[in-house]
């Protein structure tokens, strides 16, 4: 592959370039954001709706994306997947390839067409095999999609780029409070700082009923008429969300049932307990990362999405690491020695990526039921 | 929590390991790559391992490997007796395919009363796979689905069970592998037939069948899962055919990753297949194959292979996850997180690979090797090899994919073939169907109708519009790098690079000479670059080089100088298994890596054959995947610059690339390639052998066809051998016996001219054929041993019976050859590997031909002789002495005999006769005392059992029918057999007051066209076949037969379909009736190799 088909170019903050070709949206104003990396081989779909990419511009390194198109845009407030949002979250999406000629029997529109539909810019002739080991040595960075003809400082100025405190949050957390699920279900609430929908229709599909609320509003009062709490995933840095912490921290000393972390939920759950986070060099990513249970020595594939980790060093006596990443041995999830306050690293809802730890859900629910 | 944790085993002390033997179809060299990984993993572990395999051709069973090596037949009686001689603790069934999964299940009593543990997946696991109707039970039992089927033991519950489940119908045949006698019937007329084929004439014929629901147009999904003990489990990889249900999955095209499906479908599939293997209780590796529905979420498991398998192999190069090896230690007690990933050596084996690439699987057939056989591809697997391509785009690796095939096309060539009726191609696939898309879609991009020919070629052939969107794609790149002309605009240059045009074809497509397009594309600063395969999508650094080209990749990986002052040597591979080249010159590249290495050079290899050993990453300092061509061979030796090239390895395909890297200042190791060419130059050797006074059979060019039959006088007249120069694919020699013959032959040869001549030489009747394997360093032979055929001159010697040393031939003539061998030595410079072929008789030597490479017999010379002649004549080439002595041939105290394999059951209609043109799959190689007791071990081991009640004797020409009088007699009389023949043969048989039953071959109404003579006696041949009245047929055709006499061929082909033992050469069948009364088949006991060599 050889540079400068026209078009566009990412921009790394090393000053590294990667020229392309657009598709998607019309690039009519730079975008920015920092630049991560997936090695899923299928799911683009569950991938760029997942509000824990909302900021970033997406690598995947898998080279052929779009073969199987992507299906009809769902109503306004269904939670249907293969959807797992409102809307594709990415700033930019950087592929190899991007296949317009799409066949599948659930597909209308290809990617391209789909990114288009909604803003997206997308770049293509990349080789993201490349980026990706550079995003590999040199950790994380913050990226730009631009014109060509335009100057890497130029485009900076001009770039649109989510602020990644606070606007992050405010743009994936739900609007007002709702109600998902059989009425006589157990309720769960689910404290949603940018939850996949994948979460809601795992509880939901078990009998639960899910209480949605934002994360960044007070949710005590809400706890106290349910039978469990659900933290679910979200964007961002978990440091920024010192008040939610705080206020979990409160709820945690009175309350009797079940608590359950799925990735961010899990660093916010570890910060609650007094642990603390750090950031990844340059995170995880994927739906084949193995995790070690260490209570029972079973091993699990499972599905990613993270770029900070909790520091189990940290971690209170009260609480203990109950996964580990085998690649890495980073945390994969903790839980309290004396409580049923427990929380997890990777997604068991899966969407995109292996189902094999969907039975956290089954253990959760059975919980709730009962307290 | 839930908890799963079995007992862990004891770690057995010795492990015996059973090998796949010969190659065949449906079972190949993938064995050889899992037998040898087992072997490594074992060993690793301080476990003594014992390999039975007959493959001498192989690495597995190679110095260095297994402690302990028997070349011997994978039967139950033998291993037992090996099992018990070793006093081995465990046995691993599952690295040997069906042969050595079927040998172990039927040892399973005797295995558990001696306490001989099964390593890996327990025995009731794999039977609940193997029997069709336990395997739906116990699926749904997890409410998996399965095709919906009844198994039925007898014609009337099958035509019940069709009845029940509606047409189409798939039928399938229990415990068989590669899909062999499984069926698609849409009709009650092609049921009956099936059912026929199936259950006998007269449903005399025990057989289990499934009459199963036709799920054919479904995709068709594998899954490669891996469990261990303790339960974890994990999916290595995915594959899609291209070509969907209803042709099996050996004979599609295979993508890896999946390209269609979506995470839901992708999941749904992971998920299914983990619970499948959890509940069977899988330990080690195994693979699911799905039909998954085009139109909904809807899925049928079709079957799962408790074993390693041709997918397995496939699946371990296509992602870099060494699954052969992995099991292996699982089976030993360790569990997943326990190993480390063998690429990054810092990640856990328990992971799944992120491909950020894709393969593509091609079949290679070689159906035009065989006189009658079909030609449509189907559910049952014909194939011979198969080829794996990495690229990053579908058009990229499919067209990279058809060059590696060596069939003479550049890629995916919409002028390759032509086609009578092309919508017929594409709904009856034959080995062609994808030039047909091609074609089809290039006449499209011309009409501006590529979308309606996507729907018209879709309905035709159920392959998903996303496959045909790729091929289109490179149709229309085609048409528009045809349509611009010379010089290629680079934009288009490029996009066609990018998606897999070669050089040859651009130029072929601009009318340009070659090598103009590569000076275009330099000059351009265009080229490939290299890219690593790391498991994981570059997540975390690898530390193995395991490689392939791309013009996707802006940069190099893993390209630079070698550490220190290494030198460097590139070795190249064999390509793709055919007919006629195969795991023989696998094990001579293997060897000359290995030879290098400790000589202390880097070591490069280049090839693409999936089912080696030369492609498993750790066998070299670099592995690069990719096509076996000029133009890759000097992209690479740009860019790595060795020190020498090694193309007298690998067989044909790098041999023959030898004078054209020369001239473009390649530097080849050993003999040059001008000495090469003067081999392989039909003119210039046959003047090199006039010049120093060495016999040859007359031969001459034909390029008029006018001038045959005067040249053929000047022969000396008939029987004369015809081979066109210039092959497409396909049949090439063949004799003539007279003047129709010749002229029918001749115009099958289509064009001869001056360029593409014919050559015709004198055919040598009742002479034996021998080849010498020599090794020379300038000149001077270091190494050297002498084969014998045992069948009389004729028949291709990779289909002839050899034997080592020679027991039919006069020390005199030994010397003779050894003479003439060290002359051509010297005339052709020779440094490295030699074989020349000769013919003997009545003391009178004459070369047939000389190949300056490595041969197919090299492995088989080596272990009989103990001297390794590819480590020799690669320490040679090298510059280095030979590292060992030669050892004379009167100094072996055993003989081994090398024993064809044949396919002819799996190649429907094939005319199983021997003859110039090579026919054989594949090889074993027995050692015994005597020449008579290794014979006998090689039969065996190639499938043959001696005969117990009758055999049919039919001895075509007459002076055979004479020689043959002693030993029918010993048949009847030592053997007591009963002797049936037909009318000729039986008349002397009789004047020589043997007791034999006269039959016709074929009775009137048996016969397709009712052609013929109809000869008196109530039983035809067929029937006596038919009704297993006889277990040795010996059919010796008549020498010529206009006609392709129908009947002979019946009889040879109900044989065959029966699985009666045939013999169609007079001499080999009186040696095998020699070694049943010396020897006895019972009689056998297993020796090993290793004993052998020591005395």
């Amino acid at each position: 592959m050889r540079p400068a088909r026209g078009g566009i170019r990412l921009h790394l903050e090393d000053g590294a370039e990667f020229p392309g070709a657009s598709f998607g949206a019309a690039l009519d104003q730079p975008v920015a954001g920092e630049v991560v990396f997936n090695t899923g081989m299928a799911g683009y779909v569950e991938t760029l709706t997942d509000p824990s990419y909302r900021g970033q511009i997406l690598v995947l390194t898998y080279p052929l994306q779009g073969n199987y198109g992507v299906p009809p845009a769902r109503p306004e407030g269904s939670i249907e997947g293969p959807f797992e949002s409102g809307r594709i979250q990415v700033q930019g999406l950087v592929v190899q390839h991007h296949e317009p000629r799409f066949s599948h029997h659930a597909g209308v529109r290809s990617l391209g067409a789909w990114l288009a539909a909604e803003g997206v810019p997308g770049i293509q002739g990349v080789d993201t095999r490349a980026l990706t080991m550079r995003l590999r040595e040199a950790g994380t960075m913050q990226g730009l999609l631009a014109p060509a003809g335009l100057a890497p400082a130029d485009a900076r100025k001009r770039a649109s780029a989510v602020e990644m405190r606070r606007q992050v949050f405010e743009q994936v957390v739900p609007g007002a409070p709702t109600r998902y699920g059989p009425e006589n279900g157990p309720e769960v609430l689910l404290v949603d700082v940018g939850a996949k929908d994948n979460i809601v229709r795992s509880l939901i599909s078990r009998g639960a009923r899910v209480h949605r609320v934002s994360g960044l509003e007070p949710f005590a009062e809400a706890a106290r008429s349910s039978a469990g709490i659900m933290l679910g995933n979200g964007p961002g840095d978990p440091g920024d969300l010192q008040d939610l912490a705080r206020e979990l921290r409160e709820v945690m000393e009175w309350f009797r049932g079940p608590i359950f972390g799925v990735c961010l939920g899990n660093q916010l759950l570890a910060m609650a307990a007094g642990a603390r986070t750090f950031k990844l060099p340059y995170g995880h990513r994927s739906v084949n990362q193995p995790v070690r249970d260490l209570v029972s020595g079973r091993s699990f594939i499972t599905s990613q999405n993270h770029g900070y980790a909790v520091d189990e060093d940290t971690l209170p006596a009260s609480w203990e690491p109950w996964f580990q990443n085998l690649n890495d041995g980073t945390n994969e999830g903790i839980r309290s020695l004396d409580r049923p306050f427990r929380s997890i690293q990777f997604h068991p809802e899966a969407h995109p990526g292996p189902e094999d730890t969907a039975y956290l859900f089954d253990a959760f629910v059975e919980e709730c039921a009962g307290s | 929590m839930r908890r799963v944790v079995s007992k862990a085993p004891l770690k057995p002390q010795s492990v015996i390991v059973l090998g796949s033997g010969a190659l065949q179809i449906g079972q190949a060299g993938e064995f050889d790559y899992s037998g040898s990984q087992a072997i490594k993993a074992f060993s690793e572990e301080g476990v003594r391992t014992v390999l039975v395999n007959p493959n001498i051709a192989t690495i597995q069973t190679s110095e260095g490997m297994a402690d302990r090596l028997y070349l011997n037949a994978v039967t139950p009686r033998l291993v037992r007796q090996v099992a018990e001689d070793e006093g081995v603790d465990g046995v691993a069934l599952s690295f040997g395919g069906q042969t050595a999964l079927n040998c172990g299940l039927e040892l399973e009593e005797w295995f558990r009363d001696t306490g001989i543990q099964v390593l890996g997946t327990p025995v009731k696991s794999i039977r609940d796979t193997e029997d069709r109707g336990r395997f739906n039970a116990r699926l749904a039992e997890i409410g998996v689905l399965t095709a919906r089927s009844i198994v039925c033991h007898r014609r009337d519950e099958a035509r019940e069970a069709a009845r029940t489940i509606g047409l189409p119908l798939m039928l399938r045949i229990g415990f068989a592998l590669g899909g062999k006698g499984s069926a698609i019937v849409d009709t009650e007329a092609e049921l009956e037939a099936a059912l026929t084929n199936i259950f006998g004439a007269h449903d005399t014929k025990q057989a289990q069948v499934l009459v199963e629901e036709s799920l054919r147009g479904w995709k068709e999904i594998e899954y490669e899962v891996v469990r261990d003990r303790e339960n974890n489990c994990i999916t290595v990889c995915n594959m899609e055919n291209m070509d969907p249900m209803g042709i099996h999955t050996g004979e599609s095209l295979v993508v890896a990753p999946s390209q269609t499906l979506n995470d839901e479908e992708y999941q749904l599939l992971r998920t299914v297949s983990i619970r499948t293997i959890q509940h069977l209780g899988i330990v080690g590796e195994c693979n699911v194959q799905f039909a998954l529905s085009p139109t909904g979420a809807d899925y049928r498991v079709i079957e799962v292979n408790a074993r390693l398998s041709r997918s397995s192999a496939l699946a371990s190069k296509a992602t870099g996850y060494p699954l052969a090896y992995v099991a292996a230690k699982l089976g030993l007690g360790f569990t997943l997180p326990d190993l480390k990933n063998a690429i990054t050596g810092v990640t856990k084996a328990f992971f799944e690979p992120a491909l950020d690439y894709l393969v593509l699987k091609a079949p290679r057939w070689d159906l035009g090797k065989f006189q009658e056989a079909g030609t449509r591809i189907g559910s049952e697997m014909k194939s011979v090899g198969e080829v794996m391509a990495i690229g990053r785009t579908f058009p990229e690796v499919l067209q990279k994919a058809l060059r590696m095939l060596d069939i003479g096309v550049k890629g995916l060539d919409s002028r390759a073939f032509e086609f009578e009726d092309r919508d017929d191609e594409l709904k009856n696939a034959t080995p062609r169907r994808v030039f047909a898309l091609a074609q089809a879609l290039r006449e499209a991009v011309e009409a501006g109708r590529v979308p309606e020919a996507i729907e018209e070629i879709h309905d035709l052939t159920r392959i998903d519009p996303w496959f045909l969107h790729g091929v289109a794609e490179a149709m229309r790149t085609e048409a528009e790098v045809e349509r611009g002309g010379w010089p290629i605009p680079e934009a288009t240059l490029e996009r066609a690079k990018e998606q897999g045009f070669s050089d040859e074809s651009l130029e072929f497509l601009t009318g340009r000479a070659r090598g103009e397009a590569r000076a275009a594309r330099r000059a351009a600063g265009v080229g490939p670059h290299i890219a690593r395969i790391d498991t994981l999508a570059a997540e975390f650094p690898a530390e193995t080089n395991y490689l392939y080209s791309t013009y996707h990749a802006s940069g190099d990986e893993g390209v630079g100088l070698p550490a220190g002052d290494r030198r460097r040597i590139l070795v190249i591979g064999s390509g793709v298994y055919r007919i006629g080249s195969s795991v023989e010159f696998d094990w001579c590249c293997v060897n000359a890596v290995q030879a290098a290495a400790e000589l202390g050079f880097e070591t490069l290899m280049l090839n693409y054959n999936p089912e080696t050993v030369s492609t498993d990453y750790d066998i070299c300092d670099k592995l690069v995947f990719d096509e076996v061509s000029v133009e890759s061979v000097l992209d690479l030796v740009e860019k790595e610059r060795p020190d020498g090239v090694v193309v007298s390895m690998g067989g044909q395909i790098p041999n023959r690339l030898a004078m054209r890297l020369h001239h473009a200042g390649v530097p080849i190791l050993g003999t040059s390639a001008e000495d090469i060419d003067r081999a392989e130059d039909r003119n210039k050797f046959s003047a090199l052998l006039d010049r120093i006074g060495v016999d040859q059979p007359r031969w001459a060019h034909v390029t008029d066809v006018a001038d045959a039959e005067r040249i053929v006088e000047e022969l000396g007249g008939f029987p004369v051998l015809v081979r066109p120069s210039y092959v497409l694919s396909g049949a090439a020699m063949s004799v003539a016996h007279e003047h129709h013959e010749l002229a029918r032959i001749l115009r099958k040869a289509k064009a001869i001219s001056p360029e593409h001549p014919v050559v015709i030489s004198k055919f040598e009747e009742d002479a034996r054929e021998i080849e010498i394997d020599l090794v020379a360093n300038r000149g001077e032979v270091v190494l050297w041993a002498v084969s014998e055929h045992v069948e009389d001159a004729g028949v291709h010697s990779g289909d002839a019976t050899l034997v080592l040393p020679p027991v039919d031939m006069t020390i005199p003539t030994l010397g003779q050859v050894r003479r003439i061998a060290q002359q051509i030595a010297k005339e052709l410079r020779v440094t490295g590997p030699c074989n020349i072929q000769l013919l003997h008789r009545d003391g009178i030597v004459k070369v047939i031909e000389c190949n300056l490479r490595a041969s197919r017999s090299l492995p088989f010379v080596s272990k009989v002789t103990g001297r390794n002649y590819a480590r020799a004549a690669t320490r040679i080439m090298l510059g280095a002495d030979p590292g060992m002595e030669h050892r004379p041939l009167y100094e072996l105290e055993h003989v081994g005999v090398k024993v064809p394999q044949f396919s002819f059951s799996r190649l429907m209609g094939a005319d199983p006769l021997l003859g110039v043109e090579m026919a054989s799959t594949g090889e074993v190689g027995c050692l015994g005392d005597s020449f008579h007791e290794a014979l006998l071990h090689g039969l065996v081991a190639t499938g043959f059992r001696g005969p117990k009640k009758g055999v049919l004797l039919s001895l075509g020409p007459p002076r055979w029918k004479h020689r043959f009088v002693r030993t029918a007699r010993t048949m009847a009389e030592e053997l007591g057999l009963k002797i049936y023949a037909t009318s000729g043969t039986c008349r002397v048989l009789r004047e020589s007051g043997i007791d034999a039953t006269e039959v016709a071959r074929v009775r009137s109404e048996q016969r397709p066209l009712g052609a013929g003579f109809d000869r008196p006696g109530p039983l035809s041949a067929l029937d006596l076949i038919d009704r297993g009245e006889v277990d040795l047929v010996v059919n010796v055709p008549v020498a010529f037969d206009p006609e392709g006499r129908p009947d002979g061929y019946l009889v040879r082909r109900r044989a065959v379909d029966r699985g009666v033992p045939l013999i169609t050469d007079p001499s080999l069948a009186r040696h095998v009736v020699t070694a049943l009364v010396t020897h006895g088949e019972d009689g056998l006991r297993a020796r090993a190799w290793n004993d052998f060599l020591e005395t």
